[in-house]
């Protein structure tokens, strides 16, 4: 019991790590931008599909490092010449943009590389089990993920709270309108952070490719996951992000690792259904089984009841 | 007859008392200015009034009926309608839905989806009646996001009056207006509400006095003062916190 | 009034009259799909268009429809109910409604970002739970019915494709004036309304909650509709008739043909069952092509092909649309050659065979002939696109202006 419990509770940090490089991304744009960008997972997919091409060639570690740049240069192109021309028509013009960029995309990889799986590899070098308890390994590779997540957010942090990009955008953050009045490049800016935090997005999928598997539904598996994230979080909110992150990650992985189910509800209340009972697959119903529908059971809910997300101070 | 009512009404936002302990009675026909300077909580009066803000203590009595927990919608339907100081108004619809959106639920045509717009002549007939009053008959087809900037205001004032609400609050009607622009404002504004009671809110001294016939001014969340025109314009307390630097201005 | 009446008897003539033109096979189920695809991008438009709320979850109620409309058919067939199988698409109608009845009432709280997760939240819960409800749903291969069991209509059987087709087409001519006579009620307009400015909505007497409520109900309710035809045209429905691709899908359809307009989705509808059917035998990469066609919409047509038509109106009356043809040509025809010739690109890049036909002409992928003439084909077209812009815009202007605006 406690085994699992131990490793269940591992892999949600290294899911709920992963789910917070591409929640942080979209949380800065959207508190920059306004614009809630359906295509981040997209460029999350790019990332992977990018390094794979990279890593056949160069090796892992060149791809881990070009594949992000060139996604992030990528995003700042889709900015400068689509979004901000879109940006005039409004908000919902905006979502639908970035909604047919992801349709877009999916079809582009497809293309340049095909619907099949790629056999995108951790590299041989972190191919040994970090340390093993109860018998079970735990992979050099994840323990490599947490540590670039966790090395990112100490960056992130660290760029947003002292260096003077990141005062300014703080201060774009809480009072858009002024940060242009003081003579700043505000679209620039915007460029800047929408290639960071799409580059950003690229890095999840690079580190993210050889575990979760590189194929072109990638983005759709995941994409919708980081939606509900930011906001269940907040919309905008940094924090928020991060803990809904980590709670949507250990949430999933503790679903899936339990064996507790209805049936064992129904045990314990002492009631018991006929197998040909026509609610037959509810009676039987198994966390794991609904570990897929956990965060939208939580997003509605916290929509419904809390619109504002759980760190989020605005609605809109 | 006392239609509305503000009884030590307050209101915060978080630490900050923007209202504090407002009593104010608005007589039936009255044509009631506020005024005050810039911060005063003139605006948040007008929103704690017609519901779109609500109150943190205090009661609000509007026909006799406490209002202060009501949505705005519900406020309207008893016979209150407003202006806005930024112009509010459905920019994609044109002149003439804008007016008669106004007009359906006065009409009694509520949320009905089994009534069919086109053969509601006498719908039709009052909207035309509102177009012609505020003059933009003849933009009527226009989109009302293109109208020019005092023709919005017109517009804004026709969707507050369209409906034929007894009381009426008009919050800066002629702010960004030209001077004569401003003269026909309220030449029109006088027009509309004849036999209607009237609060209004304005920066506009010389309008002020020649549309009121009662003036409060409210300073920091209070109303200092609530007289006649002629004996406003005496008080000390007034000269000394508001008036007097706008009259030696003027 | 005449003019109107005009335009709905020529929709209905040419809703009936279509398959004595086209009466292939292939052409019937085309139009069949169109039909499903119409009534679909319609009451999306209720709600996006005509009502500012932005779903990512509109097949939630086209497929509950369709779903619930093939267990009728199933019931039909097995005796326990007893009625004809033209009222199908009505069970599918107040399946939907039912179910935006219930969504709507928490959902429809507030329009913008909040209401569009939701509806993603809705759609990913209803989508992931049809696969676990193995009973209802019918897991990955779906449920299936035979509409061909219940009592004969007036002898009608449906046992051919053109009965079914004039079926739908009774239904799609009902159910599109029905959502424009919705458009003209007063809870039609207040949807207007309250998509450009809530908050004034609620200073003249309405609820705005409770007017997107009414419009998102009637949305539900014909998009169950469509799920009814769907279910009656293809006798089984899937999971993936509610998921979110087919949600993805009719947001597609409804902007490309234009939200501002009640004829756009129709439009739209017919472009994409087009593409989708005709497109799809002709290459493997549509879909490609199909997300390029969107984006470029969303950059370029904001208001879709029926906003592109409604724009030359000014033209139009005021006598000046055909000074705009010539230009048109020197524009379009490049356009066009550069288009094709980037196509004609992608697919020399992805084909497999040696050689194919493109358009009348032979491409061979793996000769530097055809790479060169399309490549000098593509930069030549777009360099004559680009300098043939400027008579475009000024001819464009000439058309558009007042007589008297020139000394402006």
């Amino acid at each position: 019991m406690l085994e699992v419990f131990i490793f269940a509770t591992l892999n949600g940090l290294v899911t709920g790590l992963l789910l917070f490089m591409l929640a942080s991304g979209l949380t800065l744009i959207f508190s920059m931008m306004g614009v809630l960008n359906f295509a981040h997972a997209s460029f999350y997919m790019l990332g992977a599909y990018v390094a794979y091409s990279i890593s056949v060639h160069l090796g892992f570690w060149t791809g881990l490092i070009l594949a992000p740049l060139l996604v992030g240069m990528l995003g700042a192109l889709v900015e400068r010449y689509a979004l901000r021309r879109v940006h005039q028509a409004g908000h919902v013009a905006e979502l639908v943009f970035t909604f047919g960029l992801a349709f877009l995309i999916e079809e582009a990889v497809q293309f340049f590389w095909g619907p099949d799986t790629k056999n995108y590899q951790s590299p041989d070098l972190l191919d040994f089990p970090l340390f093993t308890l109860f018998g079970q390994e735990f992979s050099a590779y994840r323990g490599f993920m947490i540590a670039i997540s966790v090395a990112i957010f100490v960056g992130l942090y660290y760029v947003l709270t002292r260096s003077r990009v990141g005062l300014i955008i703080q201060a774009a953050i809480t009072h858009p309108h002024t940060v242009a009045n003081l003579g700043h490049n505000v679209p620039l800016i915007f460029m800047g952070v929408f290639g960071v935090g799409t580059a950003l997005a690229g890095l999840a999928g690079v580190i993210a490719g050889p575990v979760l598997t590189t194929f072109p539904g990638m983005a759709l598996v995941l994409g919708s996951i980081v939606f509900v994230i930011v906001v269940i979080g907040g919309l905008g909110s940094l924090e928020g992000a991060f803990i809904a992150s980590l709670m949507i990650g250990l949430l999933q992985s503790y679903a899936i690792a339990s064996d507790l189910g209805v049936p064992d509800l129904l045990s314990w209340l002492g009631l018991e259904f006929a197998r040909d009972h026509p609610l037959n697959d509810l009676w039987t119903l198994t966390l794991p089984q609904i570990a897929p529908i956990l965060p939208f059971l939580l997003l509605v809910l916290v929509l419904i009841f809390r619109p504002t997300g759980l760190m989020g101070n605005r609605e809109q | 007859m006392t239609l509305l009512s503000l009884r030590q009404v307050h209101k915060n936002f978080g630490e900050t008392a923007i209202i504090r302990g407002v009593d104010l009675n608005i007589e039936a026909g009255e044509r009631h200015a506020i005024i005050g300077p810039n911060g005063a909580g003139k605006s948040t009066l007008f929103h704690l009034i017609s519901g779109l803000h609500h109150v943190s203590s205090g009661e609000i009595r509007f026909k006799g009926e406490e209002i202060q927990d009501k949505p705005p919608y519900e406020i309207s339907r008893l016979g209150m309608a407003r202006s806005f100081q930024v112009t509010n108004i459905f920019a994609r619809l044109n002149v003439f839905e804008n007016i008669r959106c106004a007009l359906l639920w006065p009409e009694g045509l509520r949320y009905s989806f089994w009534h069919l717009l086109g053969r509601q002549d006498p719908l039709n007939e009052k909207t035309l009646a509102v177009l012609e009053q505020i003059g933009l008959a003849d933009k009527m087809h226009y989109p009302a996001g293109e109208l020019a900037y005092a023709q919005q205001r017109a517009l804004e004032l026709g969707i507050a009056i369209a409906s034929g609400a007894e009381m009426i609050l008009l919050d800066e009607p002629v702010a960004g207006m030209s001077h004569s622009e401003a003269e026909q404002a309220v030449d029109l504004i006088r027009r509309v509400t004849q036999d209607k009671t009237l609060i209004m809110v304005e920066h506009d001294m010389n309008i002020v006095f020649e549309v009121a016939d009662r003036i409060s001014v409210l300073v920091y969340g209070e109303i200092i003062a609530s007289d006649t025109p002629a004996a406003i314009r005496a008080n000390p307390k007034v000269q000394e916190a508001y008036l007097g630097e706008v009259v030696s201005g003027a | 009034m005449i003019q109107r009446v005009a335009i709905w008897l020529s929709y209905l003539g040419a809703l009936l009259l279509l398959p004595l033109f086209f009466d292939s096979v292939l052409a019937i189920s085309i139009f069949n799909q169109m039909a499903i695809a119409i009534v679909f991008a319609l009451s999306y438009n209720m709600l996006l268009g005509q009502g500012g709320m932005l779903s990512f979850g509109h097949a939630v109620y086209f497929g509950l429809g369709g779903f619930l409309a093939v267990h009728a058919l199933v019931m039909i067939e097995f005796e326990t109910v007893y009625f004809s199988v033209v009222l199908i698409p009505l069970v599918g109608g107040l399946i939907g409604l039912l179910a935006a009845v219930f969504i709507g009432s928490f959902s429809t709280h507030k329009a913008g970002t909040v209401f569009a997760m939701i509806s993603l939240g809705i759609g990913e819960l209803i989508a992931a739970s049809s696969l676990i409800f193995v009973g209802f749903f019918g897991g990955e291969a779906g449920v299936s019915g035979d509409r061909t069991y219940g009592p004969p209509f007036f002898g009608i059987e449906f046992l051919r494709d053109v009965e079914v087709y004039y079926l739908a087409a009774f239904w799609v001519f009902l159910a599109t004036l029905f959502m424009y006579l919705f458009t003209q009620t007063p809870a039609g307009r207040m949807a207007n309304a309250v998509r450009d400015n809530p908050e004034r909505a609620e200073f003249i007497g309405y609820s705005a909650r409770r007017v997107r409520y009414i419009s998102f109900c009637a949305a539900g309710f014909f998009a169950g509709v469509a799920g009814g035809l769907f279910a009656l045209n293809y006798e089984f429905i899937t999971e993936e008739n509610l998921n979110a691709a087919t949600s993805g899908r009719v947001l597609l359809m409804a902007y490309i043909g234009g939200l501002g307009y009640f004829i756009g989705p129709i439009i739209g509808a017919v472009i994409l069952t087009l593409m989708n059917s005709l497109l799809s035998n002709f290459t493997d990469l549509w879909m490609l092509y199909l997300g390029i066609l969107f984006v470029l919409t969303v950059l370029f047509l904001p208001r879709g092909f029926a906003g592109f038509i409604m724009m030359h109106q000014v033209a139009w009356i005021r006598g000046k649309l055909t000074t705009l043809a010539i230009p048109y040509l020197l524009t379009g025809i490049p356009a066009g050659v550069f288009a094709a010739a980037v196509i004609a690109m992608v697919e020399m890049s992805h084909s497999e065979s040696d050689a194919f036909n493109f358009l009348g002409l032979s491409l061979d992928p793996g000769g530097a002939l055809s790479w060169l003439l399309m490549l000098v084909l593509a930069s030549a077209s777009l360099f004559a696109t680009r300098s043939s812009l400027p008579q475009l815009r000024a001819a464009w202007e000439g058309a558009n202006s007042l007589p008297g605006d020139e000394t402006e």
